[in-house]
């Protein structure tokens, strides 16, 4: 396999005559965390969304794992190991934290069309979803319904749930959105741990968090990528201080 | 959380207690209540049928009733060739040939159906298995041979070993140990691998399919199972009654099917029975005082669904508050 577990070429999006992805390409390297930045509206989420199969490019491919997967389905494209985390978050509100990682596990252990035993006393789903619970400090938080979660406690369990999927490449979408500073600090600490390990496209607002934790940024405005380099090489980017980072 | 398990299961056992046996103890002391217990007990199937689509997989199928009219005449015609002849591959009075026949056309049925209506959400599913449902009706009703309109008269039950359908007290007990059976398998599969699938793209589509489920593919597989549940429903009506007809399938009756479900709690197991026994209680009553009950009835069940939201059988949950259906339902 090569080093390059996400290829994005050429990619183009609009919404009528919203340009939101404007002739995209970029690189993902296998276990580096690559973030990308970008104000407002400047098609970040639209970005993912094409990557994780919700959206259909205009034209444009993806490659992952050296495989085109511009036309699978979004569920194909989870089992292949791209998982995501949405901006808003979406989880199954009605279920407890535990059945909703737990469902995440279940999906990777062959297929569902098993109609008689009890799902919630299988252990090796409900054992390894725990576990994933306990790693983000959630075990207490089980058998609690998501519906009764705070905000911040939901985005944790958003991300254990793609985490359950097993993933190669996580494509997160402002994970911090809405946390307070304590909630975002224990954020980038689960982040960070899994830096190495896995592939991570990290879409983020919060300067401190990115540059803590991106091995690369990619700069996005008005759906075209301006820069792409190391934190450093970003920092220093004229046309990104002009752009976005407002001269700070 | 056990406390309202048990009342939960207290509930259950109570209610088909006293469904299993007030109609026996009543017909031996000479009232005869028997055969509007067995209608009963078929529409409780037919409903614990759509509970499974709709209360626990939020798919609202308006044309539910088309397979317990299916499972109906898969009974009625088979019955009327065994009796006039003609069509030899299905003339004969078997009644596990009539019970299987029910089943797997209501399958199929379900199957094709499924596969296209499936494919569209909310209004558009209603209006889509609804317009499958009146097909099927008009249908049958072009068909002259097994009446048309008139409907069918069946001149020989089905035909099982040890059990007669012409006894009245057989034909109770077979199909309320159908009812035992649906209810069992409809509790094993919500709690299963399936139906926790089924739950969660109820409740949230697109995170199932993030994680990789293809919810269309549960979903299909659900319609088809409550699809030939509710065929076995209309082959026990149809031998309850001795007669099968096409208003059988009318949209009033898939209507009917929908209150009996939210009236009694959509997505708990004893709830469409409940609201089964609830609907056919106040139709005879009502129809005792008045020809015109269909007013008042419709008028009490909207108020029932209105103020009871989650229905029947979740009042007696344990934690007191009526929930609200949890949030982000999309159908
Ligand atoms: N479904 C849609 N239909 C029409 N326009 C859309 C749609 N989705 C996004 N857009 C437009 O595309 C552009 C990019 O939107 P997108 O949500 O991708 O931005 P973003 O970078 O994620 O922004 P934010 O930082 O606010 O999350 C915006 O102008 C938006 O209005
Ligand atoms: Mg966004």
């Amino acid at each position: 396999m090569s080093d390059v577990i996400l290829r994005i070429d050429h990619l183009v999006k609009s919404f009528g005559g919203v340009q939101a992805t404007d002739d995209v390409c970029l690189d993902v390297q296998r276990n580096e965390t690559h973030a990308i930045i970008g104000p407002n509206g400047a098609g970040k989420t639209t970005l993912i969304s094409q990557l994780s199969g919700g959206l259909k490019p205009d034209s444009g491919s993806i490659i992952f794992n050296d495989q085109d997967i511009t036309n699978l389905p979004v569920q194909k494209r989870c089992r292949l190991g791209l998982a995501r985390s949405f901006q808003i978050t979406s989880l199954v509100m009605s279920m407890t934290v535990l059945d909703n990682v737990a469902l995440a596990v279940q999906a990777q252990d062959g297929h569902s069309f098993r109609f008689w035993k009890p799902a919630r006393s299988i252990s090796k789903l409900r054992g390894p979803a725990m576990d994933i619970l306990a790693d983000a400090n959630l075990q207490k938080k089980a058998d609690t319904v998501v519906s009764a979660l705070s905000h911040g406690e939901r985005r944790q369990i958003e991300i254990a749930v793609a985490l359950a999927t097993n993933p190669q490449l996580m494509l997160l979408d402002e994970p911090m959105a809405g946390m307070g500073p304590s909630e975002s600090a224990s954020m980038v600490e689960m982040l960070k741990s899994l830096n190495g390990t896995k592939s991570i496209l990290l879409i983020e607002h919060d300067m401190d968090a990115v540059f803590t934790l991106a091995d690369r940024i990619s700069v996005l405005v008005y759906g075209r990528i301006i820069a792409t380099g190391s934190p450093q090489d970003i920092r220093e980017n004229q046309n990104v201080r002009r752009a976005y980072l407002g001269e700070t | 959380m056990m406390v309202q398990f048990l009342k939960n299961r207290a509930l259950t056992f109570i209610v088909l207690g006293l469904l299993g046996t007030v109609p026996l103890l009543m017909f031996w002391s000479g009232s005869d209540y028997l055969s509007l217990a067995t209608k009963l007990v078929c529409l409780c199937i037919a409903a614990t049928s759509l509970n499974l689509i709709l209360g626990y997989g939020g798919m609202v199928s308006f044309g539910h009733a088309v397979f317990f009219g299916i499972g109906a005449y898969a009974v009625g015609i088979p019955a009327y060739h065994s009796v006039y002849g003609g069509m030899d591959l299905i003339a004969t009075s078997n009644g596990f040939f009539h019970i299987g026949f029910a089943i797997v056309l209501a399958a199929l049925f379900a199957l094709i159906t499924g596969a296209i209506s499936l494919r569209t959400k909310g209004i558009h599913f209603i209006m889509i298995t609804l317009a499958f449902s009146q097909m099927m009706f008009y249908f049958l009703l072009s068909l002259d041979t097994y009446g048309g309109d008139d409907g069918l008269t069946i001149d020989e039950r089905s035909q099982l070993p040890f059990i007669s359908l012409d006894n009245s007290v057989h034909m109770f007990l077979l199909s309320f140990g159908a009812l035992l059976i649906c209810l069992y398998m409809v509790h094993r599969i919500v709690n299963s691998r399936f139906g926790l699938v089924l739950q969660g793209a109820k409740d949230n589509e697109e995170r199932m399919a993030a994680i990789g489920y293809n919810t269309f593919a549960y979903r299909l597989t659900a319609y088809v199972i409550s699809g030939a549940m509710c065929g076995l429903a209309g082959a026990l009506f149809a031998n309850s009654e001795s007669f099968v007809f096409p208003e059988l399938i009318d949209w009033t009756r898939s209507g009917e099917l929908i209150f009996m479900v939210i009236l009694g709690g959509g997505g708990t197991i004893i709830g469409p029975v409940i609201g089964g026994i609830v609907f056919i209680v106040l139709e005879d009553v009502l129809s005792r005082f008045t020809i015109y009950w269909h007013l008042p009835f419709g008028i009490m069940l909207i108020l029932a669904v209105l103020l009871g939201r989650t229905g029947i059988a979740n009042w007696f949950k344990s934690d007191g508050a009526i929930k609200k259906p949890a949030e982000g339902n999309h159908e």
